[in-house]
Order: C-alpha cells, then structure tokens, then sequence
C-alpha cells in the first residue's frame, strides 16, 4: 500500500484498458471507415463517369431543356433551362403539398373527431374509414383515382357541365379564371387593411374583458369586415376584375383555369390517405385530456363552448401538434409518388426527365434530396423547439 | 340502536336498459344526432346495397376471357385468369412449389411466434430472422440441391412484395440496434455518425432512394461488379428501413430504467454483456409493435418499386390491366390489389395493437 | 495480502477514501471525503436527502465517477482503468433502492448470470451458489419465479442473494428498504442483520435508525457532501456532537 496518489494510479493504468483512449480509438476507427467508404465510392464514381463520358459539375443547369411540361406555376417552355425545370419541378410540389395539407387537415379534424362522436354508427363509420384507406398503399390509391375513374370521365366534348362556366372531363377541371385589371391592388390593401383592424380589435377585447369582466361580440363582427371591406373597395374602384370562361375549341377547351387530372388524383389519394393518419393524432390527442378535465371545467360552472376553448383544445393541441407535423412532413414527401401518375413533381421533372437527359444522377440526385433534406430538418428543428418550450411551461 | 335493512333493488325505467335504451344512448341523442344517424345509416345501406351487388350478385367470377363476363357487375373473372400471375410472378410453372414451401415456413414461423403457448420462442424468432432467409433464398433462387435456379427479373407479384418487405425488416434490424446504440453512445463521433445516417434516411422519401439505388449505386460499385436491379432496390430499402428502424429500436432501449444498466454494472458485467444479456432482451420484447408497425409501412411503400421497374402486385397487376385483351377492368384489379394489401395490413396493425394492449398491462 | 495472518487481517483497510471530490457541473456534491473502511466493519451513513451519501456509495464501484481524490477497494485504485473497475466490481456487491432486478429473468437466473459471465463459473455450480444464498435470504421456492410476481420485500432479499452470489466482500445499501411498504421492511432488515453477523464488511445508506444502533460499528452523518460527524453508535444517537446533527436526530427520532 505504497503508492495510492491518484497520478501514480494513472500511471499504471495500461494503455489500452483506459476507457478514454478506447473512446479515442474506436472513433478514430470510425472516422477512418466513414472516409474510406466515401473515398471508395466517389473513386468508382469518378472513374465510371470517365468510362461513360459523363462530365461532372452543375454547369448542366444553364443548359437548354428542351422538353415542356404540364403544369407550370412560372413561365416556361423548351427554351428554358434545366435550372429553370428545377424550380418548375419544386413550386409543383410545394402547391400539391400546401394544398393537400390543407385539405387533409381538414377532413382528418372531422373524422378524427367523429370517431370519438357519442354517436355509434358516426363513431363506427369513421373508424372503418380510417382501417381502410391507412392500410392500402398510397400509390395504389393514386392509381384508383386517376387511371380507374378519372380516365372514365368523359371527353370534353361529353364534359359535366355546371352552369357553362365549370366543366369536367378526361382532361381535367375546367373553371373561369378571375383577371385583374388596373386598380385592383386597392382591394388587396383594404384586405390587409381588414385583417389588421380585426387585429387590433381582438387584442383591444382582450385588455378591455381583463379589465372590465366583460366581452363583446368578436366572430360575426370580425367576419363581416373581412369581407365587406375588399368587397365596398372593389365597386367603389369600379370592379376592376373580369372572369375569363373556358370555352371549347376543336377537341379542347381553351382559356379559364384548369386544373389537370394528374393533381385532382394526387391531391384526392394523399389527402384521403393522409387524413386517415391525422384522424387517428386527432382521436389520440383528444383522448390524452384527461376526463378529470372535463368534469373540472363542468364544476367551475364554463359552458360547453368555453370547456373546449379554454380547457380541452390548448392541452390536446400540445399532444397533437407535433405528430401532426409529422404527418405533413410525410404528405410533403408522399407527394413525390406524382412521378408515378406523371404529375410534374420535383422528382418527375427533375430526378425523372431532366435526369433521363443528362445522366448528371449525382448532382440531380444530390440536389433533390437536399430539398426534402433541408425540408425535413428546417420542420424537426422546429419541433424540437416547440417541445422544449412546452416542456418548460410545464415546470 | 335500529337494525340496517337494505332497500329491495327497483328496476331502472324501462327506455334507459336494453336495446331501446341503447339506441337512445347511442344512436338518438337529441334532434341532431338523430338526424346524422339516420342520414348515415342510409349512406352505409345505399353502399353496402350497392357494393354487394356489384361485387357479388350481379358479378361473375370463373371464366378465362372477359366474353365470360355479362358486364353486369365486376368482372372477377380477370383476376381468376391472371391469379396465378398476381401471386407467383413470372416463375416458372413447375417450380412454383417452391414459393408454396416458402409461404409454408413462414406461416408456421408466424404464426408459432403468435401464439402466447409456444415453447422456446426465442428460437423460433431466431430461425425466422436467420434461417428462414436463407432457406428462402435457396428456394426462390435455386441454385443448391439440383433446383434449377430462377433468375431474379422472373421473380413477381405477391412474392416480390413479400420478398422485399421480409428482407428489409430482417436486415434492417442489426444495422438499426447498431445505429441505436450508437445514438445513444457516449462517444462524440460515434453518435454524430448515427444521428447523421438516421436523420439522412428519414429526412428523403422512399422514390428518391430508389432512384438513387438504381441509377447512382452501380455507380459507386467498382467496375465489373454487376448487381441486379432486385438487389439495388433491397439495398436501398434497407439502408432506409434502417434508419427507421434504429429509431424504433431507440424507442425500446429509452423505456429500460437506468437502474437496469447500473445493476448491471455492479454486477460487473462489460458494456456489450450489459446490452446484449439484460437491456436489449427486455426492449426487444417493447420494440414488436413499433417493429410490426415499421413493417406494415414498408409493406405498403414496397408498391413504389415498380416506378424502377420490378415487378411488384401492384406492378404486376398494374401492367395486366394495359393488357388489350383486358381494358377497362381497373377497378376490379385495383380492389383485387388493395383488398391483398388490407388484409396483411390490418390484421398486422390489429396484432400490434392487441400486443400494445398486453404489454401496458404487464408492465404495471 | 492475502497471505497474512487473520489477526493482522482483521484491521486492514477495505476501503480508503482520501479527500475524495465530486461535482455534477458546477455543482460540489461530495467534498473532500476522507472515510477509511476496515474489514468486517459495518457502517451505516444518515443524513438528509441530497446530502451527498448515495453518491459516495456509487462512486465506491464507480457508477459514479469522482473527478478527485482516491478511492482504493482491496488495495485496487479506481482509476480509468477498465481492468480495475472490472475487478473492484467483482469484490463489491450493490444494493439498490429500487432493486433494479431484471424482470426478463427468473430469480434464479437473476442471480446466476453474473457469476457465468463474470466469474466464467460452470452453469450448474452457480445453480448450487445461487440456491445456497436464495435459501439463506429464505425465498428458495421462489427460485423459478419472475421478479414481477415478488413483493417488495421479497424482491429486494433476491437482490441482495444476486450480489452475494458473485461471493462480494463488501456490500453496498444504497437506501435498500426507503421504497418498500412499512411490513416488509422488517423481513429484509433482518436479512442485513444476518449479514451482518456473518462478518461481512458492509457500508448501508439508510434511515432505519434501530438497524444502526443495533448493527453499525459506526455511524457517519452526511450533510451539504461532507462528512459532518462520524462515531460508534451509542455516542452518536445519546451524545451528537455537531449541531448539525443534533437537529437531524431531533426531526427523525421525534416521531
């Protein structure tokens, strides 16, 4: 029992069994595997590349594409670049995606809270709904819309036709297009101009209620300035919009606005499948109130209305908001699946056409997964905050 | 002091008992309810009606040429003719006795690991994840004891789908524990790597993946190592499975009590005996449902190999429906397609869910 | 060492703890803690909660680490060296307040795994061991049992046959009967007395006063992670010199 300082203890510590240089060791490892890997496969890349006479590098993008494509948000024809189809390719996205959020937000809110209706046979049929569109792939269901009924609407010729201003048919939704004219602008303005008074009003409501104890009328108010303002601004500028008809020509309609078969299908196949998803957060979200809650906000005398405002929504919606992100995430991504159907989706037009073209699949590649990289990581990091701070106001 | 006599039970009034009471409960709740369930119940019996004649009275099931069909209701008779091809792919007829064998083992291993009785599961559940693969592929692919070997693009339908769903479910698990530990290491690196490849994999969808397996993979391989397009897509699929799966498996490892690694320790035991006798026995057991619940999403996304071209159930049927001989009977394939899509699926889902149930109980 | 005489034996130092120093962060739990343990001894460390004293009996078998000072187990130092970790874990039995039994095992295989994969002990002989000890925690028949169909009490007796099973000579208590119902502490005190009797040297983290004045050698009271006052039994619970522990005694022996 001579030597028990703790440096002197060290000092015998045999190399290898000390867990510091272990740790060190095993990552250098590691580290080193990681790079070999890359170093491997980008050596095969570049020399494969070489054999089939592919050049690398973006320079592709400022080439001319050559190709057109369904659906374009922006301007764009051959002559546009593949840069451009890029663009072309993700604005098609985001609105497939923005609008099926939208929707499937909307019909997974009212089944999710029918499937919890007192109601049996409403509770039933939403939960039959559920079973079966979240269990039967996505990509079949793209395929039932649009191959097996949307192809057997008939030709535009034969189109439905609702009050000769909205057709449907084979080759889409025909609907008249609103164009603006001079002047227009002043409608946006009193828009704007709307929703900062209701702004401002309903903070007002709230200081004069703590204040006071009372209320005033808030929804109806709100709702008739929303509208009524643009609306009294568009006539007193002289209705400055005119709505432009389909009409149809030859074999097809021309003019008005149209929305291709592609997106109804994809739109219907993702906000049907989605919904079922959102449904289920929903249900599980609600139920994770406890009844305690409930029966809390019953004694202390609040109505129904204001158990569900004050109480029930705010603690369902801390369980609900970020699976439901998640299931946004998964619709943005789901949305890809357009490639399928043809619908000109950033992997359609980019990693599929563009790609076909050029060969370039390293960067195309690259460059489409970095979209849904950036997309998926922006969303988490966000997630993680909103989490956090719950966390901390429940301290 | 007067005795206690308890009151005789009176009946409860007769509408708030039985069937009536039921419905009032239920069903007839106030004006609105009453309406929304009548209008419901009209909409269910409209569509049953509906269905029912369509897919059963009216419709017509054997035959070999859609002039079997009266066009009345479904033609079943398409996907009578083609079952076969739906189930089996383009194998060839006379060794489809081998894919019979296989779906033969793998019910028994299933459906063995189902049953709450079975002795010496942990086998079973080890044959399953190791040997069962590996008789499967001598089965399909041929090649050992005299069978004639299958080349892969021969492979299709069902099997495919199953092919693919089992292989990325049975390799993903070693490299997603792997991942998961390393996630939770103590080790800088070694974590940054596992949250990078995780984070990688779930942030990009599926289509995208397969895209890169089929055209960046041979790629990167040297020159002159060939690999088929069935096996790019299962490297694919397992890279991504894996991630998900790493996270599910970090699931399972978070809900073991420190004090289980700590014993552990005390007891003396190293840091690989440590996961492997005590912390990952008992997360495997809380990881089945979010296993199951992984593999039914796989089972669904492996649709998505037909955009790079194999052969699939939906691909499968998806192309016999362009053939001419059968046009215009897409509804009855995509029901056929869905239908076998939903039943594996919801039984699943209902399994995973039943064991959900018994593991919240158990574990109080 | 092991070659001397018993007499000579019976003073030497199991554990020597020499201005040990512990933070969590910025946070000093343990401060300066000199503590010299001799064999056979049996201590019994009170206090109240965060004083420091669980830490104290985790850093002895390093499942918590000290950032100064020396701990020597056996004439082992505990330093980074894997080696001798594995090896003072070998001599040192814990156990918890919580049991921390692994539920996936029967009792039986509780207690037999460490002694297999540690020790490399035949399957059978540590069958034998394990049913030795169980018998002697008096839960034999529960052998083939799983911890989730035990009480408390008889949970924490298997916990402390797992330990004994891997033939420890010290036993560490962190806080062993705190998360048992009040008629279960009894059955496993009087384990740890039997114990105790046995000669073990034994360190105890707890509050049961009768068990202290009863078994301890010495007594060591904890507050704010130093060694506030240190004593045999009888002169610590009739004669307190601290303040400090003056009014801990007060609050836990009034009730």
């Amino acid at each position: 029992m001579a030597n028990q300082s703790n440096g002197q203890g060290k000092a015998k510590t045999s190399f290898w069994n000390d867990p510091a240089v272990r740790s060190v060791v095993f990552q250098l490892l590691a580290i080193g595997a990681v790079v070999a890997f890359f170093l491997y496969i980008i050596n095969n890349a570049l020399s494969n590349m070489e054999a089939r006479g592919i050049t690398t590098g973006f320079a592709f993008l400022n080439d001319s594409a050559g190709f057109g494509i369904l659906q374009t948000l922006v301007p764009f024809d051959e002559t546009y670049s593949y840069g451009r189809t890029f663009i072309v390719g993700l604005l098609n996205t985001v609105l497939v995606s923005v609008l099926g959020i939208f929707l499937a937000t909307i019909l997974g809110f009212i089944i999710g809270i029918a499937r919890l209706s007192k109601n049996w046979l409403i509770a039933k049929l939403a939960s039959v709904y559920i079973e079966i569109f979240r269990n039967i792939p996505l990509l079949l269901q793209i395929f039932f819309w649009y191959f097996a009924v949307l192809r057997a609407l008939p030709s535009p010729r034969d189109s439905f036709n609702f009050n000769d201003s909205v057709f449907f048919n084979v080759r889409g939704l025909y609907m008249p297009e609103p164009i603006a004219q001079d002047g227009f602008g002043a409608v946006w303005i009193a828009l704007f101009a709307a929703i900062a008074i209701i702004i401002g009003v309903v903070r007002y409501e709230k200081k004069y209620q703590l204040r006071t104890g009372k209320t005033f009328p808030l929804f109806f108010p709100s709702l008739g300035l929303l509208i009524g303002l643009p609306l009294i601004t568009y006539f007193i500028v002289g209705s400055p919009m005119y709505l432009e008809y389909p009409e149809l020509k030859g074999f097809n309609f021309q003019n008005g606005m149209v929305v291709i078969p592609e997106l109804i299908a994809l739109l219907l196949a993702l906000t049907i499948y989605t919904a079922a998803f959102i449904a289920e957060v929903v249900r599980s979200g609600i139920e994770a109130v406890p009844h305690g809650q409930s029966e809390a906000a019953n004694a202390l005398g609040l109505t129904n209305g204001q158990r569900l405002r004050l109480i029930i929504i705010p603690q369902a919606m801390r369980v609900i908001i970020p699976p439901l992100t998640n299931q946004y995430l998964n619709l943005t991504k789901n949305s890809s699946l357009a490639t399928a159907i043809g619908y000109p989706d950033l992997v359609s037009v980019f990693a599929g056409t563009t790609l076909n073209q050029t060969g370039q699949a390293v960067e195309i590649i690259f460059m489409t997964m970095a979209v849904y990289l950036t997309l998926s990581l922006t969303t988490s990091a966000l997630m993680n905050w909103y989490n956090k701070r719950i966390a901390l106001i429940e301290r | 002091m007067s005795e206690f006599k308890p009151l005789p039970d009176q009946p409860p009034p007769p509408n708030t008992v039985g069937l009536v009471g039921w419905m009032r409960a239920h069903l007839f709740t106030g004006p609105v309810n009453s309406v929304l369930t009548v209008i419901a119940a009209l909409i269910i019996a409209w569509g049953i009606a509906w269905f029912v004649n369509w897919g059963l009275f009216n419709a017509d099931f054997i035959g070999t040429t859609r002039d079997d069909c009266s066009g009345a209701g479904a033609c079943w008779v398409f996907i009578y003719a083609r079952f076969d091809q739906f189930i089996y792919g383009f194998f060839p007829e006379a060794e489809i006795w081998r894919i019979n064998l296989m779906f033969f083992i793998f019910a028994a291993c299933i459906i063995s690991m189902m049953i709450e009785k079975t002795p010496k599961k942990g086998w079973i559940a080890l044959f399953t994840l190791v040997g069962f693969p590996i008789i499967s592929y001598y089965l399909l692919n041929g090649g050992l004891f005299g069978l004639e070997v299958v080349e892969t693009h021969k492979w299709g339908g069902l099997t495919l789908t199953l092919v693919i769903a089992v292989v990325g479910i049975v390799a993903s698990l070693p490299i997603g524990i792997l991942l998961a530990l390393g996630r939770r290491s103590e080790m800088p690196i070694i974590r940054s790597i596992s949250i990078v490849y995780i984070e990688f994999w779930r942030g990009v969808p599926l289509i995208t993946v397969l895209f890169m397996a089929s055209v960046m993979l041979p790629l990167f391989m040297s020159a002159g190592a060939e690999t088929d397009k069935l096996m790019r897509a299962l490297i694919g699929v397992t890279m991504f499975q894996s991630a998900y799966m790493a996270e599910v498996v970090r699931g399972g490892l978070q809900a073991i009590p420190k004090g289980q690694t700590e014993a552990a320790q005390a007891l003396g035991l190293s840091y690989w005996k440590t996961m492997f006798l005590i912390v990952l026995p008992q997360a495997l057991k809380l990881m089945i449902p979010g296993i199951v619940n992984t593999f039914i999403a796989l089972f669904k996304d492996t649709s998505l190999v037909l955009i790079i071209g194999l052969f699939d159930l939906l691909a499968i049927v998806q192309s016999a429906l362009n053939d001419p001989n059968w046009l215009g009977f897409s509804v009855e394939g995509y029901i056929f397609v869905a239908f076998m899509f939903w039943i594996f699926c919801f039984s699943m889902s209902r399994y995973s869910q039943a064991l959900e149930r018994k593991l919240n109980t158990s574990h109080r | 060492m092991s070659n001397q005489s018993n007499a000579a034996e019976s003073r030497s130092k199991m554990i020597q703890l020499k201005n040990v120093n512990k933070w969590y962060g910025t946070f000093h739990v343990l401060k300066d803690i000199n503590l010299d343990v001799y064999k056979g001894e049996r201590i019994v460390v009170c206090g109240p909660s965060g004083s420091g004293k669980s830490t104290m009996i985790r850093c002895i078998n390093r499942l918590e680490e000290h950032q100064a000072g020396d701990i020597i187990v056996k004439d082992i130092p505990l330093t980074n060296d894997l080696k001798n970790i594995d090896s003072v874990r070998r001599e040192v039995g814990m156990v918890f307040q919580h049991f921390n039994l692994f539920p996936h095992l029967t009792v039986l295989q509780n207690c037999t795994l460490a002694p297999i994969w540690v020790r490399k002990m035949p399957q059978k002989e540590a069958e034998e061991v394990a049913m030795n000890y169980l018998e002697r925690v008096k839960i034999p028949h529960q052998a083939h049992k799983y911890p989730g169909q035990l009480s408390g009490g008889q949970q924490q007796r298997v916990a402390i046959a797992r330990s004994l099973c891997m033939n420890p000579e010290v036993m560490l208590f962190d806080e062993p009967t705190s998360a048992l119902d009040p008629e279960m502490i009894k059955e496993v005190l009087d384990t740890m007395v039997q114990l105790a009797e046995s000669g073990m040297t034994m360190i105890c983290v707890t509050h049961e006063m009768g068990f202290a004045k009863t078994v301890a050698d010495r007594v060591i009271f904890m507050d704010a992670g130093q060694i506030v006052e240190e004593n045999e039994p009888e002169e610590f619970f009739h004669n307190p010199q601290n303040e400090r522990t003056q009014l801990f005694l007060s609050q836990i022996l009034q009730h």
